[in-house]
């Protein structure tokens, strides 16, 4: 699972059935201080995220567990939306 | 150290050794995991050399900030030891905190 940052939607008319219905979001993957890592990627939506948000996403076969049809051909969807920006903390690490 | 990224720059499926840096809030997250505590973690060398991957793992063991943990990547594993059920849709979970990690000495 990875922090990201949506930034924009695809739309496609013509998509496989178990996919109908579903929001396809751009998100781009964030490291551990909020800047962009790699390249942008699409993410099926499976919380109601919406372009700006930061959101972590899951990968592989996992992705397609929060919909009903498991068969959702999908390998990364947006599992959750982190609060806010300050809602990531990092605590310095103690001295031992 | 030997890594086999991938296109996203992430290793797939493998078992890896990470420090805890801290910890996310998502109110609104998949409801298999309402309860869980979700870390920020930085992948380390066997050495304890930091590397650039962060990943976002669900706590099983009650691992705190500064601790090195280990992170199943699989999701079947993964979700059993942090939901205790098979199926959630998770890819990582720290099951285990590192004491110390023994190597051979170069020579």
């Amino acid at each position: 699972m990875q922090l990201a940052r949506v930034i924009g939607t695809v739309v496609a008319t013509v998509k496989n059935d178990s996919l109908e219905g579903r929001k396809l979001l751009v998100v781009q993957t964030l490291n551990k201080d909020l800047e962009p890592n790699g390249k942008p990627m699409v993410a099926v939506d499976s919380v109601g995220a919406g372009v700006g948000e930061l959101v972590f996403w899951c990968r592989g076969k996992e992705a397609s567990f929060p919909f009903k049809r498991e068969d959702t051909p999908t390998d990364c969807t947006i599992i959750g939306i982190v609060d806010s920006d300050a809602h990531v903390t990092q605590r310095p690490r103690s001295a031992n | 150290m030997r890594t086999s990224p991938n296109v996203r720059g992430q290793q797939t499926e493998v078992m890896i050794l990470a420090r805890v840096l801290g910890n996310i809030v998502a109110t609104k997250k998949n409801q298999r995991y309402d309860s869980a505590s979700i870390m920020l973690c930085q992948q380390v060398s066997p050495e304890g050399d930091e590397t650039s991957m962060t990943v976002l793992a669900l706590n099983a063991v009650d691992a705190g900030v500064g601790d090195t943990v280990l992170i199943v990547q699989e999701g079947w594993g993964a979700s059993t030891a942090a939901t205790g059920k098979a199926g959630a849709a998770i890819d990582s979970a720290i099951v285990g905190v590192v004491d110390y990690v023994d190597l051979l000495k170069d020579e």
